[in-house]
């Protein structure tokens, strides 16, 4: 709630303190769709835009603005059970579940963030994998809320589904920028966010956001709604094609 | 070859998948047995949903044993009436696997009894095979006639009441027997994936008794009837048969099932016992060191 309402106020702020010089971001994205087909092997999003200052180019004596873009995934609400080793045998012990965690987490920074912005700021606008709101659903001790949260930023990371990459942002004359996101095969369905901020001196000056739908198309879509809402047709053609499959390969091994 | 399987919602390599599913034909041609215990393993490590991994495998477990059964039919290498009572057992054993995997799901240790499971029942089955088939090589080799095979059930199985004959197992026992038989078997099959020919054959050949010759066309003809049913269940409340999957699966492992099958005949049944229990044993040894090994993954995810 702060977070929007800060986000809302943002630009009167900056028109009060400094009129003459309030840069505006237009920021666009290649694909505002991806369609997953047979061949989906994931996706590699340009997230380009301009940055436009009221005199057309950077004003002299200015100190140049970063760009940090936010690429997210739905959220979903996940368990998540942490191993330990009880008689010499590793077995899920501890768990805790969080109802909102993204599925999908890219943060591309033209600098580190931890060079743009204080942490107060960082955790207003989830900045970094260290400033995510997942909203733990227990009352389970801060330590432990934030082992688990470790481990999972860790878990996704290894598996590309979170991700910073600090230098990836790539500004032109002060004006232009832009950064590839590359999305991983294995991301769920659904509406993605890109956030784009602009941050000079620790300020977030704007900030403008564009979806992207990830979707099924085709076959695809029609495997996996045919699995969901006719479950028994569904599965007598899995074992009829099965019978089918094993069938022939004897009928033709049996002529050769 | 990248194809994006729709249930599973990652990208496979095509070529990857339909060689394991070969590897695993071959298996099953020549043993009898599904394969299951190495397609859902295997699936896992390679990065597949276990859910999804164990559904799948249920199909491709049945498309391998269809063109076994139909071969050992031809050889009358099948009881029908053992099948029957077996594939009935099976599947009200699926029934109750099925209500013990969410009761174990719920709590979170469904993996830990998956791999218990795993290394007691390998552990025995295999060692028990390698024994006997050790001791029949050896006799063999050397040079003493080789013992006629003591075809004779267990003493708790000439203990159940309602005998009746199986003629073509060459056996007079309760029905009981193979009905027990099969009820586990179709429990493991929810469980732990498998199609069970690894517990199934082992169990015909020393507690049942039954004649080499009808014992792995009756397990195929059981594994058949039981893997549909598991597909169906599985279809119906993981919702996690991957049909794409299960296709790549079946194209490897029915060309390996005739090539095993026709292998399987020039072989020593012996040597090939033995192959299988080395192999059973060492799938159980794997199992049995991720249990105690630390592993990679601290923490897993689920929805919820």
């Amino acid at each position: 709630m702060r977070r929007w309402l800060l986000l809302a106020l943002t630009p009167l702020l900056m028109a009060q303190s400094r009129p003459a010089t309030k840069p505006v971001l237009v920021p666009d994205v290649s694909q505002r769709e991806i369609e997953i087909a047979y061949s989906f092997t994931g996706a590699e999003l340009l997230l380009f835009g301009a940055i436009l200052y009221p005199g057309g180019r950077l004003p002299v004596g200015e100190t140049p603005t970063d760009v940090v873009i936010v690429v997210k995934g739905p959220v979903q609400s996940i368990l998540m059970r942490e191993k330990e080793q009880v008689a010499g045998i590793w077995v899920n012990a501890a768990r805790l579940s969080y109802r909102s965690a993204p599925s999908f987490y890219a943060i591309v920074s033209s600098r580190p963030i931890k060079q743009l912005v204080d942490d107060r700021t960082q955790a207003i606008y989830e900045l970094g994998l260290d400033s995510l709101q997942l909203s733990p659903a227990s009352n389970a001790p801060p330590a432990e809320q934030d082992r688990f949260a470790r481990g999972l930023v860790d878990l996704k990371r290894r598996s590309g589904l979170y991700y910073e990459a600090p230098h990836a942002v790539e500004i032109t004359d002060g004006v232009l920028y832009r950064a590839r996101v590359s999305i991983p095969a294995r991301v769920p369905v659904g509406r993605f966010t890109a956030e784009t901020f602009l941050i000079r001196d620790g300020r977030v000056l704007a900030a403008a956001t564009r979806d992207i739908d990830i979707r099924k198309s085709g076959f695809e879509r029609f495997v996996a709604r045919a699995a969901e809402s006719h479950a028994i047709l569904y599965g007598l053609v899995a074992v009829g094609l099965s019978v089918l499959f094993g069938w022939s390969a004897g009928w033709v091994a049996r002529r050769l | 070859m990248d194809i994006y399987l729709p249930i599973a919602n990652l990208s496979v390599n095509a070529i990857v998948i339909v060689l394991l599913g070969g590897g695993v034909g071959v298996l099953s041609g020549m043993f009898g047995v599904g394969g299951g215990f190495l397609t859902t393993p295997l699936l896992i490590v390679y990065g597949i949903p276990p859910t999804v991994a164990a559904a799948s495998g249920a199909s491709q477990v049945t498309g391998a044993s269809v063109s076994g059964v139909f071969a050992h039919v031809r050889r009358q290498g099948v009881d029908f009436k053992m099948g029957g009572v077996l594939v009935a057992g099976g599947i009200v054993g699926a029934f109750a696997g099925a209500w013990l995997f969410r009761l174990l799901q719920a709590s979170g240790q469904i993996d830990t009894v998956i791999a218990i499971l795993y290394v007691a029942m390998l552990g025995s089955i295999g060692g028990l095979m390698a024994r006997e088939s050790v001791t029949a090589i050896l006799a063999t080799r050397g040079g003493r006639p080789p013992r006629p095979r003591k075809r004779r059930h267990h003493p708790l199985v000439a203990a159940l009441p309602f005998r009746t004959r199986f003629y073509a197992s060459g056996l007079y026992i309760s029905p009981l027997a193979p009905l027990l038989l099969g009820f586990f078997t179709g429990i493991l099959t929810i469980l732990l994936g498998v199609g069970g020919g690894f517990i199934m054959v082992p169990a015909m050949l020393y507690l049942l008794g039954m004649g080499t010759q009808v014992v792995v066309g009756t397990s195929l003809f059981q594994t058949l009837f039981v893997t549909a049913a598991a597909t169906m269940v599985h279809a119906m409340t993981t919702k996690a048969v991957d049909i794409v999957l299960a296709a790549l699966l079946l194209l490897g492992s029915v060309v390996g099932a005739q090539v095993g099958a026709r292998f399987a005949n020039t072989v020593k049944p012996e040597y090939l016992r033995f192959a299988l229990a080395v192999i059973v044993l060492l799938v159980g040894l794997r199992v049995a060191i991720g249990l105690g090994w630390q592993p990679d993954e601290i923490y897993s995810v689920e929805l919820s």
